[in-house]
């Protein structure tokens, strides 16, 4: 006990007299977490659309009105060709184009069949999906209202109907960033414990002084908890900092217990400064320490579910999210801020990451060698 | 000349050598290749939803039976009442439920209007939008088959292409994105933290009174990293080719030749980064803090910038990545000509020519 | 006679087929500053780090201060200090600090950590300097800072590998006083060193040559033997024999 006493005040100093640290340490997540969320939002908005309208009439003209006025597109031109209208595509002034054929009144007017040509950019596939659903419904409706012209309304049979009533539980404005701001904050914390837990251990490995500290009789758990200790503090502090930014600049006040939210993160910073301690013990230099955080950061962070959905991932992808540690508390994180879930809902994931620390640590201990 | 290439095979020796660095130069850009093409998708599937019948009649089976044929959902069981929502929300596995009332198709039958209550977890609000709306489509699917005799026949037909991606994978999208933003890697930070390793080594200085030039010692620095920077390019290609069957449309020399452009353009920004940096931590920290987050947030390859801020999406002018992502996917995907990306190409240019005149400046000062 | 401090028999270390020490045998004893001297790569760091713990030895007998080396490499820490040649000082530490907290991992009480401070402090005469980040001192006093931490458990023994590398020959000759104390307060010294000027004031030095000892004896004997006047010829004459070159 008397040497973890040592250790600890050794490790604390050397971190408060480490401006750029503390700087990262403080100025990381503010920035990350003021920018990011203002980045990071997927809603699909703002779809520019081009026409061509070869019609030229009052019909053309009503249905160009339409679906600009729903909001979701914005105009990007009306081009008298395709062939002009599909160099808006190619410039990227524009992500979809309808051409409205010639005749496009008068057949409708005579009950004929009418087509309607929509090209969409679709390299980015989702988008097109989005965009193009939009259209589709835009289009059904004017359908709809034509019909309504010349159907009357006596001549309507009384239709059975199914009413759909739907309801947005935790969440009911669907406000973007009660979904990413608890997010961000996880991949903060990740980063936060990992790598400054593997970039301190491999700056004493440079600097030499981890030799001299072999050759004392220090145990080897003493010396690793010396490490974890006052880095799982700061981990702390770090989440601290996120959840008083998340409440000032969001207004995100965690439904749930906010007790349950710090003995979570408190386990889970253990299994993530694991992960770093046991890249420390694979690499020798700063340098290498990085790349192979970065290789791994870079997959727990695109596996998480923050960014895509982990439902739709196949079932090999999903055995990965479920062995990373950084998807659990996505989850628990929601749970927990969003729609206040209690112990009991979150003791799964708590077993996990529980799991997860235990065998990062046994692994890094283990691996740690005062001798070669 | 022969002393210049000894300091190349030097240089490269440095590089190679290094296994868990080559793990980051070309794992990095094999792994996001793999999972942005097989297991990120955008797409909302499989999701799990419970099931409230009150009424457990022949019109709720129906739409039950429809909606578990979807591959939108999978119905994880049936609550006995609407309380127990809230449990199954919060216990995370569910995402949505249906509730039916009682007597839902006498109902229909007899006073031809039944209603149906959809609940979703919006703790996650694009899943919730979007699944809602697809049990809206499937309800109303139902409906128009009740009423089929009802039906007028629709009367404006629509026909879609998709241009470039008819399959809608998430692919095009971001092997343009990996490949910039991994010649980015290779070139600004492994230049810097190589360049300022020998500054912290005190190997600068000797090689800077040797009669070697300068401007030699930089080159012979820049060029295994330009060679690292074109194979991984051509790697990726390899991949997304052959493994993603996404075809190249566009020239290939004119992409060889926009991409070695932008590594210049990397590798001016690494000198650049280098002349800032005192250590190698601190080489590392302005390298990824100062470029690879603003590259993978601004870029455009996984947030779109046309949601951004007015502010960010300024700012996103400054980075490079953004504008080669344009050339990339106006070359590769659409097949398009020099004549349709002179003006980001020439932006590259002006990038590139500013980086330098800044890192010579900066040199110099640091000569005096 | 007193048993000695160091007893090694037939100590080898191999690195796949590179064998870097080469069964060297040999004895210190008590109080004797034992000299280690070879070309880069000749094995005396290897060697030093199996003595040390450091390195676990491919085969053959280490004793350190009566403990086997191979077996208990933990409990010979107790009785060693050491000192690299990168030294083991944190530079974002003050000196006290850093004293304090080498002490205080050697299990030394509140009450001798205060007054070993004090005691050191003040022969180094770095008083006030005490509150100073070792980051800002000259080399010269780092390393004779970095020796006194070195042996502020009193060890049996204290391993220095090339202790006096950049500094220059006055205070080279500070530093070696500072060995002549702690010899003389029954602190055995095993040091290896580049500079072959320093060999002549240990008590007995050990040429090794491509991992194996070439020679063994008090530094007039040597001179003597090999009818030249100073240690810097013999060497010469024995390293002439190396079949690998540095490191």
């Amino acid at each position: 006990m008397r040497t973890l006493k040592f250790l600890l005040q050794k490790e604390f100093k050397q971190i408060f007299r480490d401006s750029n640290l503390l700087r990262m340490m403080f100025m990381t997540p503010i920035i990350q977490l003021i920018i990011l969320p203002q980045a990071a939002n997927f809603t699909i908005r703002n779809i520019n659309i081009a026409f061509v309208d070869l019609d030229h009439s009052a019909y053309s003209q009503r249905f160009v009105n339409k679906v600009l006025s729903s909001g979701y597109f914005q105009l990007a031109g009306i081009e008298p060709s395709y062939q002009g209208a599909y160099k808006l595509i190619e410039k990227d002034k524009a992500d979809i184009v309808v051409e409205i054929p010639k005749d496009f009144e008068s057949k409708l007017n005579t009950e004929e069949n009418q087509k309607l040509s929509v090209s969409v950019n679709a390299i980015n596939g989702v988008k097109a999906a989005v965009g193009s659903g939009y259209l589709t419904n835009i289009i059904q409706d004017f359908n709809r209202n034509i019909q309504l012209d010349w159907i009357q309304p006596s001549a309507m049979n009384p239709m059975p109907e199914v009413d759909v009533v739907s309801s947005n539980w935790y969440n009911p404005t669907l406000s973007y960033y009660l979904f990413m701001v608890p997010g961000i904050l996880v991949l903060l914390v990740t980063l936060v414990g990992g790598n400054m837990t593997a970039q301190n251990i491999v700056r004493e490995k440079e600097i030499g002084t981890i030799e001299q500290i072999n050759v004392t009789p220090l145990k080897k758990y003493h010396f690793i908890l010396g490490k974890l200790i006052p880095f799982w503090i700061l981990g702390v502090i770090v989440f601290t900092i996120g959840l008083i930014i998340a409440r000032i600049l969001y207004g995100i006040i965690p439904l749930g217990s906010v007790a349950l939210l710090y003995f979570f993160v408190s386990v889970y910073l253990i299994a993530i400064m694991g992960f770093g301690l046991l890249i420390s013990t694979y690499s020798d230099t700063p340098l290498q320490a990085h790349s192979l955080t970065f290789f791994f950061v870079q997959i727990f962070n695109m596996m998480s579910g923050l960014f895509t959905p982990i439902d739709s991932m196949p079932g090999w992808a999903k055995l990965i999210t479920d062995i990373i540690p950084v998807s659990y508390f996505i989850e628990v994180m929601r749970m927990i801020v969003i729609k206040g879930s209690r112990f009991h809902d979150i003791i799964p994931h708590l077993i996990a990451v529980s799991i997860m620390g235990i065998v990062l640590n046994g692994w890094a201990i283990l691996n740690y060698r005062k001798t070669t | 000349m022969k002393e210049f290439l000894a300091f190349i095979t030097k240089e490269f020796a440095h590089v190679f050598r290094d296994r868990k660095t080559l793990l980051m130069l070309f794992g990095v850009p094999i792994v996001q290749i793999i999972l942005f093409g097989f297991a990120l998708t955008n797409e909302i599937k499989d999701s799990n939803i419970v099931i409230v019948d009150n009424a457990k009649d022949i019109a709720t089976q129906q739409i039950i039976t429809k909606i578990a044929s979807t591959d939108y959902f999978k119905i994880k069981g049936n609550l006995a009442s609407a309380d127990e929502i809230d449990k199954a929300f919060k216990s995370g596995d569910i995402k949505l439920a249906i509730v039916f009332p009682v007597n839902f198709y006498t109902d229909l039958l007899h006073t031809n209007k039944a209603q149906v209550q959809i609940i979703a977890d919006a703790s996650d609000p694009n899943t919730a939008t979007t699944l809602t709306e697809y049990v809206k489509g499937i309800i109303a699917d139902y409906q128009s088959q009740l009423s089929e005799t009802m039906q007028t026949p629709e009367q404006i037909i629509t026909n879609t292409r998709m241009l470039y991606n008819p399959d809608l994978k998430g692919a095009p999208n971001f092997v343009p994105g990996v490949i910039a933003m991994v010649m980015l890697l290779v070139c600004v930070m492994m230049t810097s933290i190589s360049i300022v390793r020998e500054k912290e080594l005190g190997t600068m200085e000797v090689l800077l009174v040797s009669p070697f030039k300068p401007i030699l010692v930089i080159l012979a620095k820049a060029v295994p990293y330009l060679v690292v920077s074109l194979l991984n390019l051509t790697v990726i290609l390899l991949l997304s080719v052959y493994l993603l069957d996404l075809p190249i449309k566009g020239n290939l020399l004119l992409l060889y030749s926009v991409s070695t452009l932008y590594i210049i353009t990397s590798l001016a920004l690494g000198l650049l980064v280098s002349t800032g940096a005192k250590t190698q931590q601190g080489a590392m920290t302005l390298s990824l803090v100062g470029m690879m987050l603003p590259t993978m947030m601004l870029s455009g390859y996984i947030y779109p910038i046309e949601n951004m801020p007015w502010i960010l999406r300024f700012i996103s002018n400054a980075v490079p990545a953004k504008w080669y992502y344009i050339i990339v996917k106006a070359v590769m995907l659409k097949g398009l000509s020099f004549s349709f990306i002179w003006r980001e190409t020439l932006i590259l240019f002006g990038m590139t020519l500013v980086f330098l005149f800044l890192s010579m400046r900066n040199f110099k000062i640091r000569l005096e | 006679m007193e048993e000695p401090v160091i007893r090694t028999k037939e100590l080898t270390k191999r690195f796949g087929d590179f064998v870097a020490v080469d069964r060297i045998t040999f004895d210190v004893h008590k109080g004797e500053i034992f000299g280690f001297l070879g070309a880069n790569g000749a094995g005396k760091t290897t060697a030093m780090r199996m003595l040390c713990g450091l390195s676990i030895p491919t085969s053959g007998e280490a004793m350190v201060a009566g403990i086997d080396v191979y077996h208990h490499p933990e409990q010979v820490k107790r009785s060693i200090g050491y000192m690299s040649q990168k030294f083991s000082l944190y530079e974002d530490l003050t000196v006290l600090e850093n004293i304090r907290f080498y002490a205080g991992i050697y299990g030394l009480t509140d009450k001798q950590i205060k007054n070993k401070s004090e005691e050191l402090i003040e022969k180094l005469g770095l008083q006030k300097q005490a509150k100073v980040l070792v980051a800002s001192l000259p080399l010269g006093w780092r390393q004779k800072l970095a020796f006194s931490v070195a042996i502020v458990h009193q060890p049996k023994v204290v391993f220095l590998d090339e202790p006096t590398g950049g500094v220059d020959p006055s205070m080279r000759k500070q530093f070696w006083d500072m060995i002549y104390d702690a010899s003389a307060d029954g602190i055995t010294i095993f040091v290896t060193t580049h500079y072959l000027d320093e060999a002549e004031y240990c008590d007995r030095i050990c040429i090794m040559v491509d991992g194996r000892i070439k020679a063994l004896d008090t530094p007039f004997l040597l001179k003597k033997n090999y009818g030249v006047d100073n240690i810097t010829e013999v060497f010469y004459r024995l390293a002439r024999t190396a079949q690998r070159s540095g490191d």
